[in-house]
C-alpha cells in the first residue's frame, strides 16, 4: 500500500512537473503567431509540404472536413497495407494474409487512436505492417487529436479562423510527438527494449527444445504507443511482455509517458484560450478524479482475489492474479487506472483478473474519458463537460450562462448534450445488442456478471477510443470486429466535430464583458460544480450497467 | 393591483384544478418532452396493471402494485399540469380584475375635422388614427395620444396610484391609457392602438400564458432536459436485455419487469424541473407585473437578469428631484442673518419648490417667519427666463435673487460693484455640485444661497449592492461636469454622463454594448426614444410619450425610475430558479438509483432461496423491493408539489457577487438535492410499511 502510494506520487508528480514545460512548448509549436521568427521558418517548411491545402485559413467546417478527408485517406492506406501484407517487404517471418473484418477493425482501431487489438502482433503482423501502417498512424492519430484541440482553443479564444488542419497536423507530429518519441524510445532501448528489423530469434533450450523468440523494432513502437495515448502493443501481451516493458524502470517511464501529453494538452489549451487560471481549475479537477480512481484501485486491489480467499496462503499481498511481479504490486495497480483514464489502453496486467471493483475503476476511466483522456481529445471531452457545468452554474448565478466571454445558448447546449448522449448510447446499446444475442453470449469467457463485464468493457473501450481489452472475450469474430470498428470510427469523430461546431458557434458571438456578476470559471466553487457535472452526467448513466457487472460480482464475492 | 396578493387563493386553486385535467391532453403534453414521457409511462403502466389484474400478462408484477405505480405516475403528470395551471391561474386572476374595468365603454368619436360632430360608438369600433373626445367623468376607451386639451386623469386602475395625473397635448405627458377615467376638463385623443392591442390587453395576454413564447435560455434548458430524458431512456431500455442476459447466464432469476423499468425511467428523467419549467417562466412574468411593470416579451424579462450597466437619470432616481436651499453664504461684511432675511423676503412670492425651501431654511436657521407683506406697498418680480431673477420691491428696496451673472449685471446697473470674493464663493459652491443663487439688496451684494440637489436616502447602499452584483451604474444628467461629478461622488455611482444630450446617451449605450455589456435604461420623453430603442432593457415610464413607450421593451406603470433595479432582480431570480431546480432535479437521481436499482435487481444472480448480491446496494434498508420502488415514485411526484411555491416565488435572491450566490445555491440545491430524497424516500417507505400498504 505504501509502496503503491509512493510510486503513484512519483509517477504523477513527475508527469505534472514535465507537463508544464511541455504544455508551454506545445503552445509554441501549435500557435506560431505568438512565437518568434525562428518558429516562423519551421512553418515555411510545413507550408511547403502541405502545398496549397496548407495555405487556406479554415473555419470549423472546413477544418473538420480537412480532418475527415485526411483520416479517410489514412484509413484507406492502412487498410491496403494490412490487406496486402503478405506481398509487401519487411516480412522476415512470412506473416500470412489477414481476415477481412480484422483488417477493417485494425485500420479503424489505429486511425482512431484506439488501438483495440483483435490480433497478436507477433503472430499476425509483418514488420512492415507494424511500422508503416500502424506506427505511422500512432503518430498521426495522436497529432490529429492535438490539432483538433488547438483548433477548438483558437475558436474559443475568439479567433475568426480555426487555423489549418494540415499545418497543425505537421506541427503536432514533427514538433511535438516525433522528438518526444525519439527521446522515450532511446530510454526504452537503454532499459532493455529490443530495436531490430531482424526476424524472430531461435534458441535451443536446456532440454534441447527449439524456441522461437519474437522480436522486432519494438522500442520505436512502444514509445509512441505510450506518448500518443495509443496503447496498441507490438506484442499480444502488450506492456506485460518483457520486450515491451522489461523492468520496473521502463514501467515507470511508460506511466509518465502515458500521462504526459494528455496533461500538457490542458496547459496548451489554457495558453491558447488565454486563461491559465481556468486551465488550472480544469487540470485540478482531472487530477482529483484521477487520484480518486487510483485510491479506489489501490484499495480494491489490496484485497486478495476471491479464488484464493479460503486457501491457506498469505492473504496480505493483495490480488496477484494476472500480474507481472517484476513491476512490483505498485507498478501494476497504477497502470490500469492511468491507461483507462487517458484513453491509452496499453496493459501490463490481465484486466480480466483485476478484482471486480478495480475493473469498475478502469471502466469509469473510459466512461468519463476526460480525466486527462486522450492526446488533445481528452481536453476536448472535458470542454463538453465544462460547457454543461457552465450552463447549469451560470443559471444558478442568475444570468444567461457565459463561457470565456461568449454566451452559452441553445446550440451549444444541444451539441454538448449530443456528444454526451453519443458515448452513453454506443456503450449501452452496443452492450445490449451483444448481451442479447449469440454475438456476445457465445464469446464470453466467463458466466455471470463477469461475462457481462467483458462485453461492457469491450464496448466502453471502443467507444472511449481506449483500446485496452478486458480479455477473456473471444473477440476475433466478425460481429465483434465490425461492431467495435464502427463504434470506434463514429466515437472518434463525433466527439471532435461536435465540439468544434460548438467552438465555431461560440466564436461567432458577440463578446460579453466579465463582471462581478459573471460566473467565475477560475475558482474552487466552479471546480466543485464541474466535478458534480462530470459525475452526474458522465457516470450516473452507467451505474445500472455497472451494477449488473462489476458491482454484482463484487457482492457475490463478498458473500 | 399593487396590493400583495397571496401565493394561492381559493379561487385560483379551484380554477387551476379544472385546467389541470384539461392539460392532460397528449397534444398539450407533447410540448414538454419530459412530461410527455411521464404521460406515456402512465398509460403503459395503467394498461399493464389492468392486464395483470385480468391475468393477461404474468410477469408485470402484482396487479395492486402495478396499479399503484400507475396511479402515482398519473399524479406526477397531474402535479406538473397543476403547477403550470396555478402559475397561469394567478395570472388569470390578475387579468380578470383588469378585464373588469376593460368592459365595453362608449366612446365619443369625432368624425369631422372641425370636432363639432360627436358620434357615440362602442369602444371596439374605434380604429387607429381616429380621434375621440373624453370629458370629465368619461372612461378613456382605448390607448391614445392627446392632441388637444388638458385634463386631470385618474390612472389608479392601471397604476394603483390614486393621485390624479395631468395629461395634455404635446410634451411628455401626452399619452393616455384605456380604462382610466378623466376627472376634469376634456381631451381630444388620437387612437394609437386598437381594441385588443392596448397595454391592458398585452398585460392580460402575458399573464394568461396564452401568448407566452419560450425564451432563449428556457429553450436551451428544454433541450438539455430532452437530451437527458433520451439518455435515461437508453439507460432503462438497455436494462431489459442486460437483465435477460443475467438470467440466461446464471440459469435462474427474474428478468426486470416493464413496470419497474417504467418506474425507474420516470424517477431518473428530470421530472421536477420538467414539471416546473413553464410555471417558473410564467411566475417570472407575473412577478414583473406585480412590480407594475409590463414587459412586451418574456425575452425582455430574461435579458434584464443579464444587465451589466444601468443608465439612471439623476433627477427623480438618484436625487429627490428638487433642489433645496442648504446653506447661506454671506458676502464679506454681511451677517448671515441679514442675508437670510433678504433671501426670505425675495423668495416669498416664489412658489417653486426651490423658493419655498429658501423660506423654510431661513425659518429653521434664524427663526425668521414668513412676513405678511399685505400691509406694506410692494411689488413682486416673478422669475422669467429673460431676467433669470426674481424678487420684490418693498420700502424702496429692490431685493433680488438669481443666477450669479444676472445679479452681477443687476448690481452693476445699479452702480454697485461685484466683489471679487463673490466670484470665488460662487465657483466654490458650483464645484461641490450645488447651485449658487446670489442675493442682492439694490446695488449691494449680500451673499449666496446654496441650492443643493438632495441625494435620496439609501441610494448609495443600493448602488453598492449593484456593484457587488457586478452591475455598473451610470448617472445621466443635463448638469455641467462639475455639478455632475459632485453628485456622482455623493451618490456613489460608478460613472456619469454630464450635459447629456440624446445623442450622447445613444453613443454611451453603443459604446458599452460594443464592449460586450448589456445596458438598461429608463426614459419618458420622445427624445429618449432612440436611446430606449438601442438599450437592451428599456423601461418607458407610463407617464411618458407614446414614442418612448413604443421604443422600450417594458413599461413601468408607476413611472418610477428606481424600478430598474427591481427589474434586474426579477430577471436574475427567474434564471436562478431554473438553474437551482435543474440542479436539484439531477442531484435527486442518486438516491433514486439507490432505492430502485437494488429492488429491481434483487432477483438476479440469487442463490437458492437467497436474495441477489445487489441487495447490498440497498443502503436505505427499505422495507421491501415493492415498497422501495413505490416510495421513489411517490417521492418523485410529491417533490413537484412541494416545490411549486418555490417555483412561483423564485429562489431567495440576495444582491451579492456571483461566487457566493453559486456557493449558496450549490449547497442548498446541489447538496440538498442529494440528501433530501434519501430522507424523503426512507420516510415514505416507513409510512407505507407502517400502514401495511406494501
Amino acid at each position: 500500500m505504501n509502496a503503491t502510494l509512493l510510486a503513484a506520487g512519483l509517477v504523477i508528480g513527475s508527469a505534472i512537473l514535465l507537463s508544464w514545460p511541455l504544455g508551454r512548448y506545445m503552445a509554441w509549436a501549435l500557435e506560431p503567431a505568438t512565437a518568434g521568427a525562428g518558429r516562423a521558418k519551421l512553418d515555411l517548411w510545413f507550408a511547403r509540404i502541405a502545398g496549397a491545402a496548407g495555405r487556406a485559413s479554415q473555419d470549423w467546417k472546413r477544418y473538420a472536413f480537412a480532418m475527415l478527408a485526411f483520416n479517410a485517406v489514412a484509413f484507406a492506406f492502412c487498410f491496403v497495407v494490412l490487406a496486402l501484407q503478405q506481398h509487401l517487404p519487411l516480412n522476415p517471418d512470412g506473416k500470412a494474409a489477414l481476415e477481412g473484418s480484422l483488417v477493417f477493425h485494425t485500420a479503424a482501431s489505429f486511425v482512431t487512436n484506439t488501438n483495440l487489438q483483435h490480433y497478436a502482433g507477433e503472430v499476425s503482423l509483418s514488420y512492415f505492417s507494424q511500422l508503416v501502417a500502424l506506427m505511422w498512424l500512432q503518430f498521426v492519430s495522436a497529432a490529429t487529436g492535438i490539432a483538433a484541440l488547438a483548433a477548438l482553443a483558437r475558436g474559443l479564444a475568439g479567433e475568426a479562423s480555426m487555423g489549418n488542419f494540415f499545418m497543425d497536423l505537421q506541427r503536432a507530429a514533427f514538433l511535438v510527438l516525433l522528438p518526444l518519441a525519439l527521446l522515450v524510445a532511446t530510454l526504452m532501448v537503454l532499459g532493455g527494449t529490443p530495436m531490430t528489423v531482424d526476424g524472430a530469434a531461435e534458441a535451443t533450450t536446456l532440454e534441447g527444445a527449439r524456441q522461437v523468440i519474437a522480436r522486432g523494432p519494438v522500442a520505436a513502437f512502444v514509445a509512441i504507443k505510450q506518448l500518443g495515448t495509443n496503447g496498441g502493443g507490438f506484442f499480444g501481451p502488450n506492456s506485460a511482455h518483457p520486450f515491451e516493458n522489461p523492468n520496473f524502470w521502463t514501467n515507470a517511464l511508460g506511466m509518465v509517458a502515458i500521462l504526459l501529453v494528455p496533461m500538457a494538452s490542458v496547459w496548451m489549451f489554457g495558453r491558447v484560450v488565454g486563461n491559465m487560471r481556468h486551465a488550472r481549475v480544469v487540470f485540478g479537477v482531472m487530477l482529483l478524479l484521477l487520484v480518486l480512481k487510483l485510491a479506489g484501485a489501490a484499495w480494491f486491489e489490496g484485497a486478495p482475489t476471491a479464488a484464493l480467499a479460503d486457501l491457506p496462503v498469505a492473504q496480505d499481498a493483495g490480488n496477484l492474479e494476472g500480474k507481472e511481479l517484476r513491476f512490483g504490486v505498485a507498478g501494476v495497480s497504477l497502470w490500469p487506472v492511468l491507461t483507462t483514464a487517458t484513453s491509452n489502453g496499453s496493459v501490463n496486467a490481465m484486466h480480466d483478473s483485476l478484482n471486480p471493483m478495480t475493473g469498475l475503476v478502469a471502466m469509469t476511466g473510459m466512461w468519463l474519458n476526460a480525466t486527462f483522456g486522450g492526446a488533445g481529445v481528452g481536453m476536448i471531452n472535458m470542454f463538453v463537460y465544462v460547457v454543461l457545468a457552465v450552463f447549469l452554474a451560470g443559471m444558478m448565478v442568475g444570468r444567461t450562462p457565459e463561457y470565456l466571454n461568449r454566451r452559452v445558448e441553445e446550440r451549444e447546449v444541444k451539441l454538448a448534450a449530443l456528444t454526451l448522449l453519443a458515448h452513453g448510447a454506443f456503450v449501452l446499446v452496443g452492450t445490449a445488442v451483444f448481451a442479447a444475442t449469440a454475438w456476445g453470449q457465445g464469446t464470453v469467457g466467463n458466466g455471470g456478471p463477469h461475462g457481462f463485464s467483458e462485453i461492457l468493457y469491450e464496448f466502453s473501450s471502443a467507444s472511449a477510443n481506449n483500446g485496452s481489452g478486458f480479455e477473456g472475450l473471444a473477440d476475433t469474430t466478425v460481429p465483434w470486429n465490425v461492431a467495435t470498428g464502427i463504434v470506434m470510427l463514429l466515437m472518434r469523430f463525433i466527439p471532435i466535430i461536435l465540439p468544434l461546431a460548438m467552438a465555431g458557434s461560440l466564436s461567432a458571438k458577440r463578446r460579453t464583458a466579465p463582471s462581478e456578476g459573471t460566473l467565475s470559471i477560475e475558482d474552487g466553487t466552479f471546480a466543485a460544480m464541474l466535478i458534480g457535472t462530470i459525475l452526474f452526467l458522465g457516470a450516473l448513466t452507467f451505474l445500472p450497467a455497472a451494477a449488473l457487472g462489476p458491482i454484482a460480482e463484487h457482492f457475490m464475492f463478498m458473500r | 393591483m399593487s396590493a400583495r396578493t397571496p401565493l394561492m387563493t381559493r379561487q385560483v386553486f379551484l380554477a387551476s384544478l379544472g385546467a389541470t385535467f384539461a392539460k392532460l391532453d397528449p397534444r398539450v403534453q407533447a410540448r414538454n418532452p419530459v412530461m410527455f414521457v411521464v404521460w406515456v409511462a402512465s398509460v403503459v403502466t395503467t394498461i399493464m396493471g389492468l392486464c395483470a389484474a385480468l391475468g393477461v400478462v404474468e410477469d408485470a408484477g402484482r396487479p395492486g402494485f402495478v396499479l399503484a405505480i400507475a396511479a402515482w405516475l398519473w399524479l406526477t403528470a397531474l402535479f406538473a399540469s397543476f403547477a403550470e395551471a396555478v402559475a397561469e391561474g394567478r395570472g388569470k386572476a390578475q387579468a380578470a380584475s383588469l378585464r373588469a374595468m376593460r368592459r365595453q365603454v362608449q366612446a365619443k368619436l369625432l368624425p369631422g375635422r372641425d370636432h363639432k360632430e360627436v358620434r357615440i360608438v362602442e369602444s371596439s369600433a374605434l380604429e387607429r388614427g381616429q380621434l375621440f373626445l373624453a370629458e370629465a367623468g368619461d372612461i378613456i376607451p382605448v390607448d391614445g395620444e392627446v392632441v388637444e386639451g388638458v385634463a386631470s386623469v385618474n390612472e389608479s386602475a392601471v397604476t394603483g396610484e390614486s393621485a390624479p395625473v395631468l395629461r395634455e397635448a404635446g410634451g411628455d405627458f401626452s399619452s393616455v391609457t384605456g380604462g382610466t377615467r378623466v376627472l376634469s376638463d376634456w381631451l381630444v385623443v388620437r387612437v394609437t392602438s386598437q381594441e385588443g392591442e392596448g397595454f391592458l390587453d398585452r398585460m392580460i395576454a402575458m399573464v394568461e400564458g396564452a401568448k407566452r413564447r419560450k425564451t432563449p435560455n428556457e429553450i436551451a434548458l428544454s433541450i438539455l432536459l430532452a437530451m437527458l430524458t433520451l439518455v435515461f431512456l437508453l439507460v432503462t431500455v438497455t436494462l431489459l436485455p442486460f437483465s435477460r442476459y443475467a438470467v440466461l447466464s446464471h440459469g435462474d432469476g427474474q428478468v426486470v419487469s416493464l413496470t419497474l423499468l417504467v418506474a425507474l425511467l420516470v424517477c431518473l428523467i428530470p421530472t421536477t424541473i420538467g414539471a416546473l419549467l413553464s410555471a417558473i417562466g410564467i411566475a417570472g412574468m407575473d412577478r414583473m407585473i406585480r412590480a407594475n411593470v409590463i414587459a412586451t416579451s418574456g425575452r425582455a424579462v430574461e435579458a434584464s437578469g443579464d444587465v451589466d450597466v444601468l443608465l439612471l437619470d439623476k433627477t427623480g432616481t438618484i436625487t429627490l428631484g428638487d433642489r433645496q436651499a442648504a446653506a447661506f453664504h454671506a458676502a464679506p461684511g454681511v451677517s448671515e442673518a441679514d442675508l437670510a432675511d433678504v433671501a426670505q423676503l425675495a423668495s416669498l412670492a416664489d412658489e417653486t419648490p426651490e423658493g419655498r425651501s429658501v423660506v423654510v431654511l431661513a425659518k429653521q436657521r434664524f427663526q425668521l417667519r414668513g412676513r405678511d407683506l399685505a400691509n406694506v406697498p410692494h411689488h413682486f418680480h416673478k422669475f422669467s427666463a429673460h431676467t433669470r431673477m426674481s424678487g420684490v420691491d418693498v420700502d424702496g428696496r429692490c431685493l433680488r435673487k438669481g443666477a450669479a451673472d444676472a445679479i452681477r449685471d443687476f448690481v452693476r446697473q445699479g452702480g454697485g460693484t461685484w466683489p471679487e470674493a463673490m466670484g470665488v464663493l460662487v465657483d466654490n459652491i458650483a464645484r461641490t455640485g450645488a447651485t449658487p443663487i446670489v442675493v442682492a439688496d439694490g446695488a449691494r451684494v449680500l451673499g449666496a444661497i446654496e441650492l443643493r440637489d438632495v441625494v435620496k436616502r439609501g441610494i448609495r447602499e443600493r448602488f453598492a449592492e449593484l456593484r457587488r452584483m457586478g452591475i455598473r451604474t451610470i448617472m445621466v444628467t443635463g448638469d455641467n461636469r462639475l455639478t455632475a461629478a459632485a453628485i456622482a461622488a455623493e451618490a456613489g455611482v460608478d460613472d456619469f454622463l454630464a450635459e447629456a444630450t440624446p445623442e450622447a446617451k445613444l453613443a454611451l449605450i453603443r459604446r458599452h454594448q460594443a464592449d460586450g455589456r448589456l445596458v438598461a435604461m429608463c426614459g419618458d420623453g420622445t427624445n429618449d426614444a432612440p436611446a430606449l430603442a438601442q438599450a437592451d432593457v428599456a423601461v418607458a415610464m407610463n407617464t411618458g410619450t407614446q414614442a418612448a413607450k413604443e421604443a422600450g421593451n417594458m413599461v413601468d406603470l408607476d413611472s418610477n425610475p428606481t424600478k430598474l433595479m427591481e427589474i434586474v432582480g426579477i430577471g436574475k431570480q427567474l434564471i436562478m430558479t431554473r438553474g437551482a431546480l435543474t440542479t436539484f432535479s439531477l442531484a435527486n437521481d442518486i438516491a433514486k438509483y439507490f432505492a430502485v436499482l437494488p429492488a429491481m435487481f434483487a432477483g438476479l444472480y440469487a442463490g437458492q432461496g437467497q436474495a441477489g448480491p445487489l441487495e447490498a446496494m440497498d443502503v436505505m434498508r427499505l422495507h421491501s423491493p415493492e415498497s422501495a420502488v413505490l416510495s421513489a415514485v411517490i417521492f418523485n411526484a410529491l417533490i413537484i408539489v412541494a416545490l411549486i411555491p418555490l417555483a412561483l416565488k423564485g429562489v431567495a435572491y440576495r444582491p451579492v457577487g456571483a461566487a457566493s450566490v453559486l456557493r449558496r445555491n450549490l449547497l442548498v440545491f446541489g447538496l440538498g438535492g442529494i440528501i433530501a430524497p434519501f430522507v424523503g424516500i426512507k420516510l415514505i417507505d416507513v409510512v407505507l410499511a407502517g400502514l401495511h400498504l406494501v
